[in-house]
């Protein structure tokens, strides 16, 4: 490993977990988001040594096997995936939102989500799947 | 072939830093890693002080808080809403969830850049920054902290431990323009703070001068004139106090505006940070 390098990077092409997507490298775009130690963070911003020890789950690790996570189901469910390149940094996103609050309302939504760009969707399919994971998560 | 030290605890993180004054600490990592990503810096060593638990813990000692270097902005937004409103509101504008997670004060310190959006908060709260190094430590008024774009006072083996910041004493307020509600550099901001018992007035420019940038004359202006026994904010006095804030700044033309255009912002910012900070003073 080298020592500059980003979680990004050593997930991606050390661990080979490529669920976690990079599009930006600079902390824009959310779609490297990865719990590290409970709090959602952008892997590309954080280097790979301070890293060590912790504690990292990736989109790879919200679904228990074949079943997918809640958050997920409702992302397919309305449409709210199109070239899906958003889709991992998002889910992680939604998730840890509401695991803090089980009914956001939109501001809430707009600023948990700030940091997530996605080129498609235009987000109202967006925040469409964010209102039916909490309605169920409720 | 960069190093990568990581600091166990303070004491730790001060004497890698003197052993090794070229290396570069790493807190949060949100300006360092994008110019390493980028390649637009090459870095030789990275001390990391993301572990340094004395620098992640704020307490409050009286009517001081010393915030750690290395407390993340989500923690004082959610924790310091009371006693900093004003670094609490700021901090609530930087970057996104993600950003905040993981960014610190000791890093906009650290970088220096005018457009650090929680360096006018520390400004206009007249903080003193907490320094140490393996030959001791000072505290330096966050005022005379910064020396220009993206430098200040601090040593090559120094490391910003701590902000002391009075605890508010009145309303505090923090405004700032952008294209966007998040992830903006500012294209020029203000802080505010009243301290109605001791009829003082704090403001700061950021975004609009080579350095974030205290207006003192427009606080002593307004100190004098607010009539501090609930009176009415006169509009010849909100604009007079608009128009210091905006003389105390130096802005350049770049691609986020012009300096005309930052002038007359900061002017606004000014007398909208002041009527808010005023409304809520008469609320209360
Ligand atoms: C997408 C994105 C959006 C952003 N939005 C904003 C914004 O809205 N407003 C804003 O102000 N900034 C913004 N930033 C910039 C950055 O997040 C801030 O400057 C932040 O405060 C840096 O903190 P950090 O802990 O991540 O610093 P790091 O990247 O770890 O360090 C930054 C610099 O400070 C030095 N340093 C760090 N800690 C210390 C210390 N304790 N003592 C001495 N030196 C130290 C480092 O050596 C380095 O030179 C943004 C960045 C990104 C990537
Ligand atoms: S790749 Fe990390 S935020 Fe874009
Ligand atoms: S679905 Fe394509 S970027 Fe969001």
């Amino acid at each position: 490993m080298e020592a500059g390098e980003s979680l990004l990077f050593l997930l991606r092409e050390r661990v080979g977990l490529p669920g976690s997507k990079n599009a930006c490298e600079q902390g824009e775009c959310g779609s490297c988001t990865v719990y590290l130690d409970g709090t959602p963070v952008c892997a590309c911003l954080v280097a790979a040594g301070q890293a060590q020890g912790c504690e990292v789950v990736t989109v790879e690790g919200l679904a228990d096997g074949d079943e997918l996570h809640p958050v997920q189901e409702a992302f397919v469910e309305a449409g709210a995936v199109q070239c899906g390149f958003c889709t991992p940094g998002l889910l992680v996103a939604v998730h840890d939102l509401l695991a803090r609050c089980d009914d956001p309302d939109e501001p809430q939504i707009r600023e948990a989500l700030a940091g997530n760009l996605c080129r498609c969707t235009g987000y109202e399919k967006i925040f469409d799947a964010v209102r039916l994971a909490a309605g169920r998560s409720r | 072939m960069t190093q990568f030290l990581s600091a166990a605890d303070l004491r730790h993180a001060i004497e890698l830093k003197a052993a090794h004054p070229d290396a570069t600490l790493i807190a949060g990592g949100t300006d360092v890693m994008v110019g390493l990503n980028f390649g637009h810096r090459q870095e030789s060593r990275l001390i990391d002080i993301s572990r340094v638990a004395e620098l992640r813990e704020w307490s409050r000692d009286g009517d001081t808080v010393r915030l750690g270097a290395g407390v993340p902005y989500t923690r004082i937004v959610e924790e310091l809403g009371g006693e900093l409103p004003g670094l609490a509101r700021a901090a609530r504008t930087i970057g996104s969830a993600q950003i905040r997670n993981r960014a610190t004060v000791g890093g906009n310190l650290g970088t220096a850049s005018p457009a650090g959006d929680a360096l006018p908060p520390l400004l206009a709260a007249r903080a003193s920054v907490e320094v140490a190094s393996s030959r001791g430590t000072r505290a330096v008024p966050a005022r005379e902290f910064f020396t220009g774009p993206g430098r200040s006072v601090l040593e090559t083996d120094e490391i910003v431990t701590s902000v002391r910041l009075p605890v508010a004493a009145g309303p505090q307020q923090f405004a700032k323009l952008g294209p966007r509600n998040a992830m903006v550099i500012a294209v020029a901001s203000v802080a505010l703070t009243l301290d109605p018992e001791h009829r003082r007035v704090g403001c700061s420019a950021g975004s609009a001068a080579p350095t974030p940038v205290a207006a003192a004359e427009a606080e002593e202006f307004a100190a004098a004139e607010l009539d501090w026994t609930g009176g009415e904010l006169p509009a010849p006095v909100l604009a007079r106090f608009g128009g210091l804030v905006a003389g105390a700044t130096s802005p350049i033309d770049d691609l986020r505006g012009s300096a005309g255009y930052r002038r007359h912002a900061v002017a606004v910012l000014a007398r909208r940070t002041l009527t808010w900070a005023w409304q809520e003073l008469w609320r209360s």
